[in-house]
């Protein structure tokens, strides 16, 4: 690493989160699993098919329109899970709490977590609590480990898509990053916006049912949106992705925002969001399934994989340009100027 | 209003038959930005070129600035607020993102007002803004200085850095080494000063002037009334952003601009020191000016990074891919320049949708067929 | 240098005005535009309103936004529900 110090974009998502992976943690560590580098790892245990994953949460604030670290604690992790095509069965609690913070502030958060596990269906299996100095830490931090049961016959890899496959995205682009923003000090303004995090399993599962060879990549747009997600499908697999501006779903609201703060709705973070690569056959009827679901209401195909540009995520512009999209670098910064 | 298709059309019916490349510097950042975001600039027919100007505030500023900025964080223990665009840009030593992380006061902040609002809540610590921008930010600056003064908030500094934008563009056309047949002028700037700012370019250099809206329709549109006017032998200033820009500005903004700043000579990124190019604090608001209220920082000699062609990719010389550092040892996650760090910076543009590694101008007008 | 865009003034108060943009709303000043009122559009550059606009002069802007996302009827994609969850 060329920096010798942390940055916050080192925690990103971005190009500088995969060189501290790729440079100094990962080399150590290198084991079979480990190399997967996947958003949850593949592990067989006495045949038992699984799948383990692990996520910490900083969110600033800790509470936002429509949920609080707690919500996002779970789903995080869940969706993880999920999206490795497995279906998420225990979680365990880690906890960093700063001197002096408010044990009714933290009750709320363990109800969220709460109330975002029973509708996940998960259960929390076991809890750790460490205390830091007043100054020291952000109020509360969560880290939060899962393991989940993979379903049979079925791969989700980013490096499986194939050229020709359809691009589904189950709704709305950046409603979540544009809501944490919204109450974050300095920026502050006012929305109905709330954020989409919501456990996924159920959206994808009858997908990955009744569909195990044909879904070829599920992926959720968290840290980095649509664009980061993408990316990495378009590196891993070494084909293109070809994306139409004009089919990608984005509330007026969250527009709006990104208008106002500079920001690209396409590298704003989602919580509840799957990205769905599949066969162009099953197309439509994976769509359809979608769309039965609540979470999935305003799924829509947004693209194409193809082979004529390895390597490339293209965006077909409203006014039929072309623009080429690169991973964000870091943490995306409103800009004015 | 016309659709951006029909200004298309119009544009590739005026360069038929073109002897010589038509070569337009947009000299907004912002203009930059939505060429390249739109697709657009990838639309214009090959004979057409667009070269970046030096209206990209964070790009124009001299890396002493930076300097400064992180020695009053470290060494006066000051809240550094700035917009979010400046965090990035290298110092000589660091950026404000690196001093940051060693323990440095750095906010980002989405309004100058909002600055104000937290020395009022943080009396026992110095808040400096950095005043960074042209003529369309410096009014508010100018507007929040006033309010400090008036709610008499005495840990309220302005760090001031704004430059004005006829100056910088009458420098580049003296210097001549770029042959410019048109200028896209910026549209928010002619808000507040008039577009009537811009006449002295076709009157004295013969060139003609557009000043254009942000959207693809706006700048399709304003290509086109460029390339009207050269195939009509005409260099005349127009307006395409008529829906909010008059010859003259806007009465109020300009008052504070007035009251508060005057002209002074500052330096460039690129262009070196342009005489009247720069907005300084009157002295009966020197209580605010962080300049005057911190001498004697002890500060890094400014250390411009080695190899870089920003100053060129400024002035029009060059386009970013034709620097050594673009895309090898400078990219967004490790900017050299500060053209390569604003996401209205030409680098930043052209690394961000501008194409692949070779060939980029072709493989920019048609990636898929680049592979 | 200079992002700014069209934002509908809800209330005035002073030299704070609260300004809607497609559903969301922030407060502003208006000191550049002492005789905007309730129900003006005004053009917004860093917290500040720097311009006012007619309500045909935004909805040419916004005509402009909606060609740029492919989107010239003004067809919103998706639906514009809120979720229950």
């Amino acid at each position: 690493m060329s920096d010798d110090v942390i940055l916050l974009g080192h925690g990103g998502g971005g190009e500088l989160t995969r060189r501290l992976v790729a440079e100094v943690l990962a080399p150590p560590l290198a084991n079979p699993v480990l190399a997967q580098m996947d958003d949850a790892a593949e592990v067989d245990l006495d045949g038992a098919r699984l799948a383990l994953t692990t996520d910490s949460f900083v969110v600033d604030p800790l509470f936002f329109p429509g949920g609080s670290i707690g919500t996002l604690a779970v789903c995080g992790t869940v969706n993880d899970l999920a999206m490795q095509g497995a279906e998420p069965k225990y979680l365990t609690l880690g906890m960093i709490l700063e001197e002096g913070f408010p044990v009714a502030d933290l009750r709320r958060i363990v109800a969220d977590l709460a109330a975002a596990a029973k509708r996940a269906g998960v259960l929390v299996a076991a809890g750790d609590t460490k205390v830091v100095e007043r100054g020291k830490g952000g109020g509360v931090y969560l880290n939060t480990a899962g393991i989940g049961v993979r379903l049979p016959g079925v791969s989700t890899h980013v490096r499986n898509a194939q050229p020709g496959d359809a691009v589904i995205l189950s709704g709305t682009l950046g409603d979540h990053g544009i809501a944490v923003i919204s109450q974050r000090q300095g920026l502050s303004f006012e929305t109905t916006l709330e954020t989409d995090a919501a456990p996924l399993w159920e959206l994808v599962r009858p997908l990955l049912e009744r569909f195990p060879k044909d879904i070829h990549v599920l992926r959720d747009p968290t840290r980095g949106g649509l664009t980061a997600a993408l990316c990495d499908v378009t590196t891993a697999a070494g084909c293109g992705i070809r994306l139409h501006e004009k089919d990608i779903p984005i509330r007026p609201a969250v527009r709006g925002a990104c208008g106002l703060l500079g920001l690209d709705p396409l590298t704003v973070a989602n919580e509840g969001k799957a990205i769905v690569i599949c066969a162009e056959a099953v197309a439509a009827d994976v769509l359809a399934l979608l769309r039965d679901h609540p979470l999935g209401r305003d799924a829509v195909r947004i693209g194409t994989v193809t082979d004529k540009h390895p390597g490339l995520l293209i965006l077909e512009t409203g006014i039929g340009g072309e623009r080429i999209l690169l991973p964000p670098a870091g943490e995306d910064l409103p800009r004015i100027c | 209003m016309i659709p951006v298709r029909e200004a298309l059309e119009q544009i590739r019916a005026a360069t038929v038959g073109l002897t010589e490349r038509a070569q337009f510097m947009e000299v907004c950042g912002t203009h930059t930005a939505a060429f390249f975001r739109s697709g657009l600039r990838g639309l214009l027919p090959l004979n057409v070129r667009l070269l970046s100007g030096p209206g990209c505030p964070v790009c124009v500023t001299p890396v002493g600035f930076v300097d400064q900025a992180v020695a009053l964080a470290q060494q006066k223990q000051a809240i550094i607020t700035t917009f979010g665009d400046m965090l990035r840009v290298p110092g000589s030593d660091v950026s404000l993102e690196q001093a940051r992380a060693t323990g440095a006061a750095v906010r980002m902040v989405y309004s100058p007002e909002d600055a104000l609002a937290l020395a009022e809540k943080t009396p026992a610590r110095e808040v400096v803004f950095l005043g960074v921008g042209f003529e369309t930010t410096a009014p508010g600056v100018a507007w929040t200085i006033k309010e400090a003064r008036r709610k008499n908030v005495r840990n309220f500094s302005v760090l001031c850095a704004h430059k004005t934008m006829p100056q910088a563009m009458r420098a580049l056309l003296v210097a001549g080494d770029v042959r410019i047949h048109g200028f896209i002028c910026p549209g928010h700037v002619s808000v507040i000063t008039g577009a009537g700012l811009f006449s002295f370019i076709p009157k004295e250099y013969k060139i003609p002037c557009v000043v254009s809206g942000f959207e693809a329709g706006d700048l399709a549109a304003a290509v086109a009334m460029l390339l009207r006017q050269r195939n009509e032998g005409r260099a005349e200033l127009e307006i395409q952003y008529r829906r909010c820009v008059y010859m003259e500005g806007s009465a109020p903004a300009l008052a504070l601009l007035d009251e508060v700043f005057e002209p002074a000579d500052v330096a460039w990124r690129g262009l070196g020191v342009i005489p009247g190019s720069g907005l300084a604090l009157r002295a009966e608001f020197a209580a605010w000016d962080a300049e005057r209220k911190f001498p004697g920082l002890t500060l890094p000699a400014p250390r411009e990074p080695a190899g870089c062609r920003c100053g060129d990719v400024l002035r029009g010389v060059c386009l970013p891919p034709d620097c050594p550092l673009f895309r090898r040892r400078c990219s967004p996650t490790t900017p050299v320049g500060s053209c390569m760090v604003s996401s209205e910076g030409a680098c930043a543009a052209w690394f961000k949708y501008g194409g692949t590694m070779d060939g980029v101008e072709d493989n920019m007008r048609n990636p898929s067929a680049g592979g | 240098m200079c992002l700014a865009i069209p934002a509908r003034i809800v209330e005035v108060d002073g030299a704070v005005a609260l300004v809607e943009l497609d559903g969301i709303r922030r407060k502003i000043n208006v000191a550049m535009v002492p005789d905007a009122v309730a129900g003006d559009y005004v053009l917004v550059h860093a917290g500040f309103a720097i311009e006012k606009w007619t309500a045909a002069q935004a909805e040419e802007t916004y005509a402009l936004l909606r060609e740029m996302q492919g989107n010239p009827d003004g067809v919103t994609p998706a639906p514009e529900t809120r979720r229950g969850a």
